[in-house]
């Protein structure tokens, strides 16, 4: 029986292009990303954007179990991306169900082009993404930290993944599409680039866009990417910034 | 016999620890009857309408507490439905794997589980909205992000602070059958603060609270809760065998050390 009924709002966006929540539409909700937060796994990160909060974490390279799943000639890379059963408004039963298979595989899909897996032949790196709470876009934001963790867990990669969703409401492309917006939005669009090169490894879109739209809506989504990146590169160096300054500035060199 | 790298560090680690036991030390610099510093974190980190994310020492859990309505079992008409699961997620250790809970994890929610509702801690007869009808159904799900040692109590402690701060709409079932839940908040009465401690044996020394390499190579180990009127009220022996003696010895520090635990569960609710 539910506690809690979702009710659609009257307007999804307003004439002068505001959202539900207040945004313009080219503004991203608030980002924190944090790395290194777990104990025992090799690399971690944790991400809060908007209301999503997720945690992954990377192990490996390591044996791989059973045997037979080896590759000869370069790494075995497992994804899972798993959803607690309190991350939704309803509690979700645990276990994987078809979207959380499906999200697994695009998540692999849009971080294994990053890693050099030749380094690491006959072994496994495992992703886990675990969604704690999700409020729209939790791929995507997945695909962000386990970026993260993998850059954390010292894994050899050609550059670091970063990813945001686009969409489209009414005639108004908009960035980072909020709860309201990707349920009653009219197209959403999650993206992923293999920086700096620039290289979309993650592509979906759901909601027709016309030529003009779709393009507005890609550019957009690579403007939000390459500030994500920034990001990310922020978070990776900030536990090691502290040494950098005081040297220059009391004048010992 | 095999004997390989992971077999060496294990005796090593063992005999190490057992050196240390030995001389009254611990690893980590604890006395015997010492837990580790306890953090609850701040912030809002599921869409539970309970939630606590605590650290006990290095490992890391976090609790949420679900809310639903239904049907009570036929057997307790009068009492609310609560029900309680462990994921010892493949984030917090190498040695998870993805899946369903194994025995481990489903001793360690029957564990927590048992301490609750041996004390009645949440008064399930409190849960109910229409004797035989309409009752709260509690989901405390419990999820294991970094191990290093103690889930049970790691997980009890964050349990009863979910428990505490969980908040559900007020709900009416109406006499045509028409349920109405309500813009008001209902908040669920801690009646009690059953505290879980383990314990492990090594060289024949009772430890409090142990590490993942304590527990790796102790010789037993045992989970006790303490009810606020500092009775034991449910017990697990887990694997390895104890002397009479050093059940009741156990059981004692565990009295002691409930006040402390109990009144920072209270603060931070």
């Amino acid at each position: 029986m539910p506690l809690y009924v979702e009710k659609k709002p009257d307007v999804l966006i307003t004439e002068d292009g505001v959202r539900t929540d207040g945004r313009l539409p080219h503004e991203i909700r608030p980002i924190r990303m944090t790395v290194g937060i777990l104990d025992k796994a090799d690399g971690s990160a944790f991400i809060e954007w908007g209301g999503n909060r997720i945690l992954t974490a990377v192990f490996g390279p390591r044996e791989v179990h059973p045997k037979h799943l080896a590759l000869p000639d370069k790494a075995l890379i497992r994804t899972r991306y798993n959803m607690a059963p309190f991350s939704t408004p309803e509690r979700k039963r645990p276990g994987p169900d078809r979207r959380s298979v499906e999200l697994s595989k695009v998540i692999r899909e849009a971080i294994k082009p990053a890693i050099f897996v030749e380094n690491y032949p006959g072994s496994v790196i495992d992703i886990f993404v675990e969604v704690l709470r999700s409020d729209a876009g939790t791929r995507v934001a997945g695909v962000n930290a386990a970026s993260l963790a993998l850059a954390n867990a010292g894994i050899a990669m050609r550059g670091l993944v970063a990813a945001c969703a686009v969409g489209r409401v009414e005639n108004f492309i908009i960035c980072d599409p909020n709860h309201d917006e990707d349920m009653w939005g009219d197209a959403d669009m999650p993206m992923a680039m293999l920086m700096e090169s620039e290289k979309i490894t993650l592509l979906q879109t759901d909601g027709p866009m016309t030529d003009e739209q779709f393009k507005e809506a890609l550019e957009m989504g690579r403007r939000c990417i390459r500030f994500l990146y920034e990001m990310q590169k922020e978070a990776l160096k900030r536990p090691y910034l502290i040494v950098e300054r005081s040297v220059f500035e009391q004048g010992e060199v | 016999m095999m004997f390989n790298s992971e077999m060496l560090t294990h005796k090593l680690l063992r005999e190490y620890i057992e050196d240390l036991v030995a001389n009254d030390q611990r690893i980590d610099s604890r006395g015997f009857d010492e837990m580790r510093p306890i953090e609850v974190l701040n912030g809002t980190f599921t869409k539970a309408e309970g939630e606590a994310w605590i650290k006990l020492g290095k490992t890391q859990v976090l609790v949420g507490v679900k809310a639903d309505i239904g049907e009570p079992f036929p057997d307790t008409p009068d009492k609310g439905v609560l029900v309680s699961n462990t994921e010892l997620l493949p984030v917090a250790s190498p040695t998870f794997e993805p899946g369903p809970p194994n025995e481990n994890a489903i001793e360690i929610a029957r564990v927590v589980d048992r301490a609750i509702r041996s004390a009645d801690a949440i008064g399930l007869s409190s849960l109910v909205i229409e004797e035989g009808k309409l009752v709260y159904m509690l989901f405390l799900d419990m999820y294991v992000l970094d191990h290093d040692g103690n889930l049970e109590d790691a997980l009890t402690i964050a349990s009863l602070i979910a428990l505490g701060r969980t908040e559900v709409p007020k709900v009416i079932l109406k006499e045509d059958g028409e349920i109405e839940v309500k813009e008001e908040k209902w908040k669920v009465d801690l009646r009690d603060m059953p505290i879980n401690f383990t314990f492990v044996k090594i060289n024949g020394k009772l430890l409090l609270d142990p590490i993942l390499e304590e527990e790796n190579v102790a010789e037993a180990s045992i989970t006790l809760a303490i009810d606020k009127d500092r009775r034991v009220c449910s017990i697990q022996k887990k694997h390895g065998h104890f002397t009479m003696e050093e059940i009741i010895n156990a059981a004692g520090i565990a009295r002691d050390k409930w006040p402390e635990v109990a009144e920072m569960i209270k603060e931070v609710i």
